[in-house]
This record gives C-alpha cells, sequence and structure tokens, in this order.
C-alpha cells in the first residue's frame, strides 16, 4: 500500500466498555459506547458523523483525540497505533472544536493566553514569535488582533467559537474533530462558522471528523456519512448516496425528521414510536428491531452482520444477500 | 492575583481596546462592594493594630498593679488613664486587648494556611483523579467529619499541653474538611468543562492543568473557605482558652479574657462584653469579606 493511500486515520473494531454502578452497593453492569466500530478517514476528506444523543459520537470523539483508552480495538494515525506514539506528538496532528464555546474557552485566561496556549505546551518559539502566530491566526479565523487582551466573558458564541478554531488550528494540526461545533450557536452564526471551517480545511488541507446532529450541517460540509445507533456504526455511505437513497431503516427515519421550514407540512413522524433504548441492556438481535417499522423475526433474534459493497456499509437484515 | 492579565509584553498598539481593563474592572468591583470594603477595612485595621501591638498600646499587658484592680472603663466611670479599665490583676484591659489581637490573628491565618494546604490537595486530587484517589479521600473526610472537633482538640492539648503552636497545629490538623469537601465538588464541576478537554488535548501536563485551568477556576470557593475558617479557628482558640486549655495565662488572648472575666460576670459585666464583642467584630468582618471576595472574583461578575 503505497503511502497516500493509508488512512490519515483509522479505527479497527474499536470497543469502549464503562461499568456502571447502579446504587451504592450495587453490581457493576458494563455500559457499552462504542461497539466494534471501524472507520477510515483518508486525507482532506470530511466524514461526517450523525447519530441521537446517546449514542457514543462524543465518547467516540475522546478516543480520537487520545483522551480515553479504548476497551479494545485500536486507533492507527497514519498507520501508526495512538498507544505507540507520544502524547505531545498526537496533540500536534489532531485537534478538537468542541460543541459549546461558553465551556471551551477558560474563563480566567485571556484570548491570547487561551490562543498561545498550545505553542507554550510544546514549547514553540519565544514570546514574540507566539504574539506573531497568534496575531496571524486571529486574522485568518477573522478576530481583529486587539481582541488579545479580552476574556471570553467579554465576547459573542461565534467570537468564542473563532477563538476555539484558533486554538485548534495553531500548530497546524491535519486532522480537526468538530465535535458538533454549531450546535450551541445562534442560527444565524451556524452558518459563518461552517464556512469559515470549509474555507480552512480547503486552504490548510485539513481532515475533518464532523459529528453533529444536524443533517443539514453534514449534507453542507461532509463528503461521506457514518451514521451510529447504540455504539454502532449502522450505515456508511458518501453524502450523495445517502441523502438520496437511505438504506437503513434508522437513516432513513433521521432524514424524515428533519425540520421544514414549511408550516403545513406540519411536524414530521419519524415513525421511530418509543424512546431510546437503555444502552445498560441492548435489545436483543438488531439493536434497532424495537423502533423499527420494517423489524422481522429476525431482527429479533439474530444481530445482523455489516455488509460492504462499493456504496459503503449497511448492517440490516434488510440488505443482507 | 492570578486574575491580572500576563500580557504585560504584549505588542503597545494592541493595549488601545475599547472600554476598561479587565484589572480595572476588577478594582472597581472590588471598592464598588460596600460589605467587602467594610469587612475588609475592619480586618486590615485590626492586622496594623496587631502589627503595632507595643506602639499602639498603651500599657504593658503583663504588668500587674493591684491597687489599680477591676477599674471601670471609660464609659462605665472609669479614667482615661486605663480606657477600657483594669482585670483581676490590675492589667490595662485594652493593652490586653490589643496583644490578644496578635494571637487570635495569628491563629486564624496560620491554621487556615496549614488546613487549607492539606484541604486543597486532597480535594483538588479527589475531584480531578477520581477512581480510587476520589475513594481514600471520601473515606478520610467521613473519618475526620465523625470527630467531634473540640472534644479531639482539648484531648490532645491535655496531652501535649497548652501552648500557641500546639493549638495552631491542632486547629490546622482538624479543620482541613470543609477544604477538602468543597475543593472536591468544585474541582469535578471544572472538571468537566471543555476547556479541561481542550488543555489535555493540547497535551497539557497534569500539573499545568490542575494550576493553570483547574486552580483558578475554584479560587473564589478557596477564597471563601478560607474565610469561613479563619473565623472558625479563632472561635475555636477562644473556645480552648477559655477552658483553659489553649493559650496559657498570662499569654493575654481574648477568649481567656472572656474566661478569666467569667467569675464576675455578674458584676463587671464588660470584662467578657468587651472581648465577646471584639471578637464577633473581628469574626463578622472576616466572613463580610469572604462573601465579598466571591461577589467580586465570580467570573458570571464579568460582563
Amino acid at each position: 500500500m503505497s503511502q497516500s493511500d493509508t488512512p490519515v486515520l483509522e479505527l479497527r473494531n474499536v470497543t469502549k466498555t464503562y461499568s456502571v454502578k447502579q446504587g451504592l452497593f450495587g453490581k457493576s453492569k458494563p455500559l457499552t459506547a462504542i461497539n466494534d466500530v471501524s472507520i477510515k478517514l483518508a486525507r482532506g476528506e470530511v466524514l461526517g458523523l450523525v447519530g441521537e444523543s446517546g449514542c457514543g459520537k462524543s465518547t467516540l470523539a475522546k478516543i480520537l483525540l487520545g483522551l480515553e483508552a479504548p476497551t479494545s480495538g485500536e486507533v492507527l494515525v497514519d498507520g501508526q497505533t495512538l498507544g505507540g506514539q507520544d502524547r505531545l506528538a498526537l496533540a500536534r496532528r489532531i485537534q478538537p472544536i468542541f460543541q459549546d464555546p461558553y465551556s471551551s474557552l477558560n474563563p480566567r485566561k485571556n484570548i491570547y493566553d487561551i490562543i498561545a496556549l498550545p505553542l507554550r505546551v510544546h514549547g514553540i518559539g519565544d514570546e514574540a514569535s507566539r504574539q506573531k502566530s497568534v496575531r496571524e491566526i486571529l486574522d485568518i479565523v477573522g478576530l481583529p488582533a486587539r481582541v488579545m487582551n479580552n476574556y471570553p466573558s467579554q465576547m459573542s458564541g461565534g467570537q468564542r467559537q473563532r477563538v476555539a478554531i484558533a486554538r485548534a488550528l495553531i500548530m497546524k494540526p491535519e486532522i480537526v474533530i468538530c465535535d458538533e461545533p454549531t450546535s450551541a450557536l445562534d442560527v444565524s452564526v451556524q452558518s459563518q462558522i461552517l464556512n469559515l471551517l470549509n474555507e480552512l480545511r480547503q486552504e490548510f488541507g485539513l481532515t475533518y471528523l464532523f459529528i453533529s446532529h444536524n443533517l443539514a450541517v453534514i449534507e453542507h460540509l461532509a463528503t461521506r456519512v457514518a451514521v451510529m445507533y447504540l455504539g454502532r456504526i449502522v450505515e456508511e455511505a458518501s453524502v450523495g448516496g445517502l441523502f438520496d437513497a437511505a438504506r437503513h431503516p434508522y437513516t432513513d427515519a433521521l432524514l424524515k425528521s428533519v425540520l421544514t421550514p414549511e408550516p403545513e407540512l406540519g411536524i414530521p413522524d419519524t415513525h421511530l414510536g418509543m424512546s431510546y433504548p437503555n444502552p445498560i441492556a441492548p435489545p436483543e438481535g438488531c439493536h434497532f428491531h424495537p423502533r423499527c417499522p420494517a423489524a422481522s423475526d429476525l431482527c429479533k433474534s439474530k444481530r445482523p452482520t455489516p455488509l460492504f459493497d462499493p456504496n459503503g456499509r449497511i448492517e440490516c437484515h434488510l440488505h443482507s444477500p | 492575583m492570578t486574575l491580572a492579565p500576563s500580557t504585560n509584553n504584549v505588542d503597545p498598539l494592541l493595549q488601545d481596546i475599547v472600554g476598561p481593563t479587565p484589572g480595572q474592572q476588577l478594582r472597581r468591583r472590588f471598592f464598588g462592594h460596600r460589605g467587602l470594603m467594610i469587612g475588609a477595612s475592619v480586618v486590615a485595621v485590626l492586622l496594623v493594630i496587631a502589627l503595632l501591638a507595643p506602639v499602639v498600646a498603651p500599657h504593658d499587658p503583663y504588668a500587674q498593679d493591684l491597687l489599680a484592680r477591676m477599674k471601670p472603663p471609660v464609659f462605665l466611670g472609669g479614667t482615661w488613664e486605663h480606657i477600657l479599665g483594669t482585670d483581676h490583676l490590675g492589667r490595662d484591659y485594652l493593652s490586653r486587648l490589643i496583644y490578644g489581637a496578635r494571637v487570635s490573628l495569628l491563629i486564624g491565618f496560620v491554621a487556615a494556611l496549614i488546613s487549607g494546604t492539606i484541604g486543597t490537595a486532597m480535594g483538588v486530587a479527589a475531584g480531578y483523579f477520581g477512581g480510587r484517589t476520589d475513594a481514600v479521600v471520601t473515606f478520610l473526610i467521613n473519618v475526620r467529619l465523625a470527630m467531634p472537633v473540640v472534644l479531639v482538640a482539648l484531648a490532645v492539648v491535655a496531652i501535649l499541653g497548652g501552648s500557641l503552636q500546639v493549638v495552631i497545629g491542632v486547629l490546622g490538623l482538624l479543620l482541613w474538611d470543609r477544604f477538602a469537601v468543597v475543593m472536591r465538588a468544585s474541582t469535578l464541576q471544572v472538571r468537566g468543562r471543555e476547556y479541561v478537554s481542550a488543555a489535555q488535548a493540547i497535551g497539557a501536563s497534569t500539573p499545568r492543568i490542575l494550576l493553570s485551568e483547574i486552580m483558578p477556576n475554584i479560587l473564589n470557593n478557596l477564597i471563601v473557605v478560607i474565610t469561613l475558617e479563619m473565623a472558625h479557628a479563632i472561635l475555636l482558640e477562644a473556645t480552648l482558652s477559655f477552658l483553659g486549655l489553649g493559650v496559657q495565662p498570662p499569654t493575654p488572648s481574648w477568649g481567656l479574657m472572656v474566661s478569666e472575666g467569667k467569675n464576675m460576670m455578674l458584676f463587671e459585666p464588660w470584662l467578657v462584653l468587651i472581648p465577646g464583642a471584639v471578637l464577633f467584630v473581628l469574626v463578622l468582618a472576616i466572613n463580610l469579606m469572604g462573601d465579598g471576595l466571591r461577589d467580586v472574583t465570580a467570573p458570571e461578575n464579568r460582563s
């Protein structure tokens, strides 16, 4: 395999289990947050990851950032396992942008200190060159240099998110994990941030893993989409393929659940019915069968095996050969 | 403090931001807070008096004058020679009160410092690392909470003998529980914020995260607990001295003065009331200061 074919980021059969204690003296039960997930990210692409709250998206982001160790399976960056890499070296290649810019910036530090922290931690440059880098990156994310002395509370949500982006990009990483970067922002600001992220990707040749529950955002930015349900990737396809012809009933329901601005269409009914299952006691067979409109007896007893084809992957009995 | 911006070396052209700098805002809020101003002034005045005791005190606090015993204070018909009167050994009451402030403030500061260091280290470690560390610290806190402070202090002082060092040591080793509880809870809260995850993802070391991301954000809670525990230590010293197991006579201490005056309380109530009132004022002032500092430094005030 040549160098360019090696995925810049790859997860191989990654599983993450937490043990949850029930009550003070209760028994610990395993909670499988991520179940046998394999993903590949090619250089320069944007993989969108969608799913409901609690399906394991953010846990996946933490594993990719090296903040949590997977229970089993491995994470590879440029073909090398994560465990074998120096923490600092890894930090230079993968950086996060978090969901809530009100919580991702330390309220006690000014903007200069926040953005310069990666340079300080990695001992890059002296104070004068750090100042220059911070000013450059502020210009790139569209903020005036004078905000350097401001504190986060003096800024708006959109400005804060620009600061968070500046902090993530100041070390010129290759991969950026965007964990719902626009869901805490006003609608009017969301598109500005998304356009900024898109421009930055083209300018610096970044690879994004873009986590979101907003399908419109995914359609706008991503090149490929993975759909997650209860810790498993149930479908993966190119953006065009997924939005035109969703194969998994869950993907279909997600697409139908998007609200439209047309009032006469009413609130869409996803037919998902009952609420999200308890991840401590996931349903037998296919995890999705209690909510699936097309569930058969087979789905209740046997877990579907993932099927790989030119379109991507699918994990559903309806599409089994 | 840590709140001042650390960008003194930034290009002077960048300094022309519109509006007041955070330092100016902090100063403005600091001086605009009435409770904080009152509390801090009282504590500052008492501190200066205590430090300058040999200069300020009109008499030697140990000098007895058996011919001038139990002189009433000026406002009860005494003379200006002894403004607050004299005690049962003829010692000047005002001078003893001034020297007693040294004991109270010293015990308050040092005991809060010792217990604050122990409790903060334990609480932050428990909150940040969680798991087994947390279980051990929580157990230690529970053990400590199960011990009656006054009884343990009395027992230790009875065994080791009462002296200033022993009282400070005992109180310092006994009063860390609230620090540990509050710091653990605040650390747990701050630890979940995304800026901590961001610092971890940057590759910052654990000491750096604790010192520059966690500590500044739990400092306001720490300040409040420090003031509460300082007041608590001062009151406990007074209690121990009152019971005869704290600071030993003839060292002047407010608790000891209340204790020595209690036999004459019905006839000469001012012997008890004066040190009691000063103790009350000091504790109230420290608590006002703590409340005020919390209000002033809370980051949500920063707009």
